[in-house]
């Protein structure tokens, strides 16, 4: 079921890439003609008790991609990532690396690694020792895994800590040992269990980053589970947005940002202001719709737009809104009056808060482009919001 | 600047009653009767009562006590060093102890891991039956022991009645490391427990992740988290071993040679106290080493943890 909808969601995304005029970048190993998935989710199923955590996911994750499982706490992400390193054994389905199914195979059998979202590093090791531990297991000799350990050092940029206990280190600095240690063994995929939630927000920001250049630099495909969305924006090359143990979108992160597929995604995503609307007419690749909220109803560019009659909502999100104070003309078309009810200055944005007229709330953000600038719409002024026709993005479900 | 070192040294000028307690406990319990044995050690034997001499005599002041300390002498240790029986004693409480400790770690750490991995409930269940026993007198279990291990015991009855030969086990050596072991079995455990209940899951799923099969996993990962528990189980274990007295008196035959049977032996048969006080620092002396070992180690730890 989710399966699907993951396809026609990715085909949908697909589908709209041109007109979504997104950033060039060729890497795209699932687009790929006749490109083989490293790792198969085969509609996999895992119960606890009578919750069922993981309902039935279908996912491919290809060779190099650094791929992002998004979704709220108790959506079953983690539970997937954990069946991937075989904590967990699937109810139903199956879970397959590089074509060949892991079922049976415990934890210390499989060829990927994880990084603990408490980092697990073992606090009677230095961190060389702790970084060394898996090639130990390997059988590595000594001489190769001081080279090795050496070598995950400078990667993460700790080779003054090395003798270290995990106890002497900072959050930042265990964060990055438990990646060298995760890393170390140069598994065919590292597995991130919300690599960055322990850490402040500046670190944050450096260490995304930080694990970007990581993980380009070294090739290996990086799973992630976080249910920090920018988090998931910066680092993914895909994102799977997950709820209820199902995936109900995945795509390139402007796909699921720009294109949702459902109101979820939209709302779990950024910020999004949803209008219930009817289709008044399809001619494409426009369509009209008419909504109790707009006089002058809508004109959005949609090539999907069901047939005239049902019933939809439009999101737009709030940088997408102008703001005016002056009326229009006449009853345009993608315009809503409404009174300011709150303004909330955050430096780099203004948010605003706009009531309409049925007294529903919704958002709009403008960019502080200039210091001085005068910033006329004050609180209870009434002013009226527009849109482009493409910066509305029509739902059914 | 001055001010603030000022008002710093003026709170912990004086110790407040709450810290001074403990002193007062450990002045009054243990360092008075400990100077008291002291002293006695340096006496000799005497038809009196009590039956040591030289005794302080306080109404001739200065000089009494000069006379006192004048008529002290460390015979009773040469003696010590000479009587081959005192030195065999300590030697073999040592291996009573460090056997009984050995063989109590073996039997509590399996029972102590499998409690730490138990559900909450049967935790709380199996911490409250290792605790139950000292619900009974010590004595009393020592003697049900002997119920338990005599030549018409429950052990041979039971052995018989699978038709097994019978064993004589009482009052030799092997009588002695049971009870050891039974009685002294939960000071191993409840230390074990609380290191092993304290390791995170999460840190043997991470060895498991890095390759490590479960038994290296137990070996790399939790042996050597659990090696404060094991110090201060063994510790726990073995100090009292060495000195134990009614267990090798109840069980133990006339062979049975431990330092503990040694003092009450010199004390309460040869009313030869000094003799006794001298074996009994001797004891303390022996049991320090051990003792500060454990004290460091636990130092160790809490400065690991933080």
């Amino acid at each position: 079921m989710s399966g699907r909808d993951g396809d026609t969601a990715a085909r949908r995304g697909g589908g709209r890439r041109a007109a979504l005029g997104g950033i060039r970048d060729p890497f795209a190993p699932w687009a790929a003609p006749g490109a083989e998935p490293l790792v198969r989710f085969e509609s996999v199923v895992k119960r606890y008790g009578a919750q069922t955590a993981v309902d039935g996911v279908s996912l491919d994750i290809y060779p190099g991609e650094f791929f992002a499982l998004l979704g709220p706490s108790g959506c079953g992400k983690t539970t997937l990532m954990r069946l991937l390193a075989g904590f967990e054994t699937p109810d139903e389905g199956r879970v397959l690396l590089s074509g060949e199914d892991l079922a049976g195979r415990p934890p210390h059998k499989r060829p990927v690694n994880m990084m603990f979202q408490s980092y697990a590093l073992f606090p009677h090791l230095s961190v060389a020792d702790n970084i060394a531990f898996g090639l130990k297991q390997e059988g590595m000799g000594k001489a190769e895994r001081d080279v090795r350990v050496e070598e995950m050092l400078a990667l993460v940029k700790l080779e003054d800590f090395a003798r270290r206990k995990p106890a002497q280190l900072s959050g930042g600095q265990k964060q990055r040992v438990a990646l060298a240690r995760a890393l170390a063994k140069r598994p065919s995929m590292l597995l991130l269990d919300e690599p960055l939630a322990a850490l402040d927000k500046k670190l944050r920001e450096e260490t995304q980053f930080e694990l970007m250049r990581i993980q380009q630099a070294l090739g290996t495909t990086f799973l992630m589970v976080t249910h920090d969305q920018e988090e998931a924006m910066v680092l993914a090359d895909r994102i799977g947005v997950m709820q209820a143990g199902r995936i109900v979108q995945v795509g390139r992160p402007m796909e699921v940002y720009e294109a949702p597929a459902s109101r979820y995604v939209a709302d779990f995503l950024g910020d999004v202001n949803l209008f219930e609307a009817q289709v008044a007419s399809v001619e494409a690749p426009h369509a009209r719709l008419t909504a109790e909220e707009a006089p002058g109803g809508f004109r959005v560019v949609d090539e999907d737009c069901p047939a005239p009659g049902a019933t939809v909502w439009l999101a737009v999100r709030p940088e997408k809104l102008r703001l005016s104070l002056d009326a229009p003309a006449g009853n345009p078309e993608n315009t809503l009056a409404g009174t300011v009810w709150d303004i909330a200055y955050t430096g780099d944005w203004t948010n605003f808060i706009i009531a309409l007229p049925n007294g529903r709330h919704i958002r709009a953000a403008q960019a502080n482009a200039n210091r001085r600038v005068a910033r006329p719409i004050g609180c209870d002024d009434t002013v009226w919001v527009c849109f482009d026709p493409d910066a509305g993005v029509v739902l059914t479900q | 600047m001055k001010a603030l070192g000022k008002a710093g040294s003026k709170r912990i000028g004086w110790p407040p009653l709450a810290v001074a307690a403990p002193f007062l406990w450990l002045a009054v319990f243990f360092a008075f009767p400990f100077l008291l044995v002291l002293k006695l050690s340096f006496s000799h034997p005497a038809l009196a009562m009590p039956p040591y001499a030289p005794k302080m005599d306080w109404s001739h002041g200065l000089q009494g006590i000069g006379d006192f300390l004048k008529a002290l002498s460390g015979v009773n240790y040469r003696r010590l060093t000479q009587d081959d029986l005192y030195f065999a004693s300590y030697l073999s409480s040592l291996r009573f102890a460090a056997i009984g400790t050995a063989i109590s770690l073996l039997i509590g750490y399996p029972i102590a891991y499998a409690m730490a991995r138990c559900g909450p409930q049967a935790r709380r269940l199996l911490l409250m039956a290792v605790i139950l026993p000292f619900w009974t007198s010590f004595l009393i279990r020592v003697y049900a022991w002997i119920g338990i291990l005599k030549p018409e015991g429950l052990l041979n009855a039971g052995l018989h009645a699978l038709g097994l030969p019978g064993i004589d086990i009482l009052n030799t050596d092997g009588a002695v490391y049971v009870g050891l072991v039974y009685a002294y079995l939960p000071f191993m455990m409840l230390p074990l427990y609380a290191a092993l209940e304290r390791l995170d899951p999460t840190l043997l799923e991470a060895a498991a992740d890095l390759g490590a099969s479960p038994t290296k996993a137990f070996w790399s990962v939790t042996v050597p988290l659990s090696l404060p528990g094991v110090a201060a189980g063994c510790l726990l274990c073995f100090i009292p071993m060495v000195g134990e007295f009614v267990i090798p008196d109840l069980l133990g035959g006339p062979d049975t040679l431990m330092i503990g049977k040694t003092i009450w032996t010199e004390f309460f048969s040869d009313r030869d106290w000094p003799s006794a006080s001298a074996v009994a620092i001797i004891l303390l002396v022996t049991l320090v080493v051990p003792i500060l070992l454990y004290q460091r180690q636990q130092a160790r730890a809490l400065e690991a943890q933080r």
